[in-house]
C-alpha cells in the first residue's frame, strides 16, 4: 500500500520534471532558431567593409553601415543620458518619499506608458519636437527612446528600493543621517547592482525600437553630423533595406541584425553581471 | 542622582491606535534603566519615542514632552538629526550597513556629524571598537564586510558604531534576542560596563535579563507604565498586582 503510493509519486514526480524539460526545450526551440538563423544570414554579410564604411547607393555593390552602428550608439547613449537619472530619480521619490495621490499618479502613468506601443511614443515626439524644430533629428529620436525607457528605469529602481529592508533606513536615520543622505548613501547603494541591471536591461529594450525612429530621427546616409540633424541606426536600416528587391541589401540587413542582436546580448550579459557583482538587496 | 531624560505624560499613535499611553517616567544618568512587559505592549514604540524615530513611520503621532538634559526634544527648533546623535540607538535585529566595511560601519555616523576635535577617524574607530571588545576579533580585517561577521560579532559592531558620536544616552531594543546565549552573556556584561560613561534604556522581553543588568526597571502593560522603581523592588516587592502576576509569570 505505502509502497504503492510512494511509486506512484515517484512516477508522477519523474513526469512532471519530463513535460517541465519538454517545455522548455520547446520554448528554447523558436529562441534558438533565430539567433542560429540571424549568425548564419549575418556572418555572409560581416565584414571590415561593413564596420567601416558608408551605405553605397542603389545598386552599387559593397559598402557597410557603419555609420547606422554609430547612429545606434549615438541614439542609444542619448537615451539613457536623459532616461537613466530621470527613471532613477522618479523611482526613488516613488520608493522613499512617494505617497499620495502624486505618487500614485505616477505609478499610474509609469505602468500605462510600459504598456504603449512604442510606435505611439515616436508619433507623440513626432507631433511635438520634430514639428517644432521642423526636421528630423538625433534628439528627437533620442527623446523618444528614453521616453520608452523611463517607466522601466523607474519600476526596476522602485522595486530594488523597496527590496532594501527598513532595518537599514532606520540604522541610518538613527545615527542622525538625513532622510535624503540615508537614502543616497546606505538604500540607492544597497540596491545599486539591481538599479544598474534594471538600467542596462532597458538599453538592451530601446536599442533594437525602429517604429519610433521613423517618425523622430529618420535615417541618414552620411556620418552623423549633429544631434539636430537626422542620424542613421540599425534598426531602421534593417527595415529599409531588408524590403527593397536588392539581394545586396538585403546581407547588409543581415549584417545589420546580427551586429544589434550582439550588441543586445552583449549589454544583457552585462547587465546580468553587473547584478551579481553588486549583490543586489544583499 | 541627575536625571537624563525626562518623559513627561507623553503618548505615541500609529494612525488611530494608542501604542503608548501618558506615560510620565524619569531616565537617571549613568544607569541601566529596563523596559519590561508583554509583547505588543508598546515597548519598542516608547523608546523610539526617545530619539523621535517614532515619527519617521509615516501617520505617526505623539503628544507630551521629553526633556534631554532639560531641553524638551519635542520642541520645535530642535533638529531630530542632533537629538539622534545624543541619543543612540541599537536595534533587535543587529543591522549593519550591507556594502559598507567594518571600518566604514563604524564611521558612518562620524561622515554625517563630522570628527570630534583633534581626533581621527582611525582612532575614534579604534576607541568604538575597543569599547564594545570587537578591536582584537576584527583589527586584522577592518575592511571586510560588516556582514562577515558572526550575528553576536554584528550587534557589538552596531553599538560600536552608535557610540562613534558620543550619544548621551543609548537606547536598546531587545538587543540580544536574537543571539546566542554566549553573545548575550557578552552583551549583558558590556551593558554593565558601558553605563559610567553612558546613561541605557534597554528593553527586554527577559525578565532575568533585566533583573541581571539593570538599575531601574518600567513595566509596562498594554501602552501604560504600570510601575517603575528600583529594579530590585520591582523583582522582589512589586505594588502592583499586574507587575506581580506578570513577574511570576501567570501571564506574557
Ligand atoms: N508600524 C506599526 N504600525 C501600526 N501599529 C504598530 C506598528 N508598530 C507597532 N504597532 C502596534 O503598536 C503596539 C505596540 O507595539 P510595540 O511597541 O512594537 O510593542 P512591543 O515592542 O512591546 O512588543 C502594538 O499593538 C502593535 O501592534
Ligand atoms: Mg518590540
Amino acid at each position: 500500500m505505502i509502497a504503492g503510493r510512494d511509486q506512484r509519486r515517484k512516477f508522477s514526480n519523474k513526469l512532471m520534471l519530463v513535460l517541465a524539460a519538454a517545455a522548455t526545450v520547446l520554448a528554447l526551440l523558436p529562441l534558438g532558431s533565430i539567433l542560429l538563423y540571424v549568425a548564419t544570414k549575418g556572418l555572409l554579410a560581416l565584414n571590415w567593409d561593413f564596420f567601416t564604411q558608408l551605405p553605397k547607393p542603389v545598386g552599387e555593390p559593397g559598402g557597410g553601415l557603419a555609420n547606422a552602428i554609430v547612429g545606434t550608439l549615438i541614439l542609444v547613449g542619448l537615451a539613457s543620458v536623459m532616461g537613466i537619472p530621470l527613471g532613477i530619480m522618479t523611482g526613488i521619490y516613488l520608493a522613499e518619499f512617494g505617497r499620495g495621490r502624486l505618487a500614485w499618479l505616477v505609478r499610474f502613468t509609469c505602468d500605462v506608458m510600459t504598456g504603449i506601443p512604442s510606435i505611439i511614443v515616436g508619433i507623440v515626439v513626432y507631433g511635438t519636437i520634430v514639428v517644432a524644430m521642423k526636421r528630423f533629428s538625433a534628439i528627437a529620436g533620442g527623446v523618444a527612446l528614453a521616453i520608452i525607457m523611463l517607466p522601466l528605469v523607474t519600476r526596476t529602481t522602485e522595486e530594488m528600493l523597496k527590496l532594501v529592508p527598513n532595518s537599514l533606513r532606520e540604522a541610518s536615520l538613527a545615527l542622525g543621517a538625513s532622510q535624503w543622505r540615508t537614502t543616497y548613501s546606505i538604500v540607492l547603494r544597497s540596491a545599486m547592482g539591481g538599479i544598474i541591471t534594471g538600467s542596462l536591461l532597458a538599453v538592451a529594450r530601446v536599442a533594437g525600437e525602429t517604429a519610433p525612429l521613423l517618425f523622430t530621427a529618420l535615417s541618414s546616409r552620411y556620418w552623423h553630423t549633429g544631434l539636430d540633424q537626422r542620424i542613421a541606426s540599425l534598426p531602421v536600416y534593417i527595415y529599409t533595406y531588408a524590403t527593397t528587391p536588392y539581394e545586396e541589401m538585403h546581407r547588409l540587413a543581415w549584417g545589420a541584425a546580427l551586429v544589434l542582436v550582439a550588441m543586445v546580448l552583449v549589454t544583457s550579459i552585462a547587465a546580468r553581471l553587473a547584478g551579481r557583482r553588486a549583490g543586489g538587496g544583499r | 542622582m541627575d536625571t537624563r531624560l525626562l518623559v513627561e505624560d507623553f503618548s505615541a499613535w500609529y494612525g488611530q491606535t494608542q501604542a503608548v499611553k501618558n506615560v510620565t517616567l524619569p531616565v537617571y544618568a549613568s544607569q541601566v534603566t529596563a523596559i519590561i512587559g508583554p509583547s505588543g505592549c508598546g515597548k519598542s514604540t516608547f523608546i523610539r519615542c526617545l530619539n523621535r524615530l517614532h515619527e519617521v513611520i509615516p501617520g505617526t503621532r505623539t503628544r507630551g514632552r521629553v526633556l534631554l538634559d532639560g531641553q524638551n526634544i519635542y520642541d520645535d527648533k530642535v533638529d531630530p538629526a542632533e537629538i539622534r546623535r545624543r541619543v543612540g540607538m541599537v536595534f533587535q535585529k543587529p543591522n549593519p550597513f550591507p556594502t559598507m566595511s567594518i571600518f566604514d560601519n563604524v564611521a558612518a555616523g562620524l561622515r554625517v556629524h563630522g570628527l570630534p576635535p583633534g581626533t581621527t577617524a582611525e582612532e575614534v574607530v579604534e576607541k568604538s571598537l575597543k569599547m564594545v571588545g570587537l578591536w582584537d576579533e576584527v583589527a586584522d580585517r577592518l575592511q571586510d564586510s560588516g556582514v562577515s561577521l558572526s550575528g553576536g560579532q554584528q550587534q557589538r559592531l552596531c553599538i560600536a558604531r552608535a557610540l562613534a558620536v558620543e550619544p548621551e544616552v543609548l537606547l536598546m531594543d531587545e538587543p540580544c534576542s536574537a543571539l546566542d546565549p554566549v553573545s548575550t552573556l557578552k552583551i549583558e556584561e558590556l551593558i554593565k560596563g558601558l553605563k559610567e560613561k553612558y546613561t541605557i534604556v534597554i528593553v527586554t522581553h527577559n525578565m532575568h535579563q533585566a533583573a541581571r543588568v539593570a538599575d531601574y526597571t518600567a513595566f509596562f502593560l498594554n501602552g501604560q507604565l504600570i510601575e517603575y522603581g528600583v529594579t530590585s523592588d520591582i523583582f522582589t516587592n512589586p505594588r502592583d498586582q499586574r507587575t506581580e502576576d506578570y513577574i511570576t509569570g501567570r501571564f506574557g
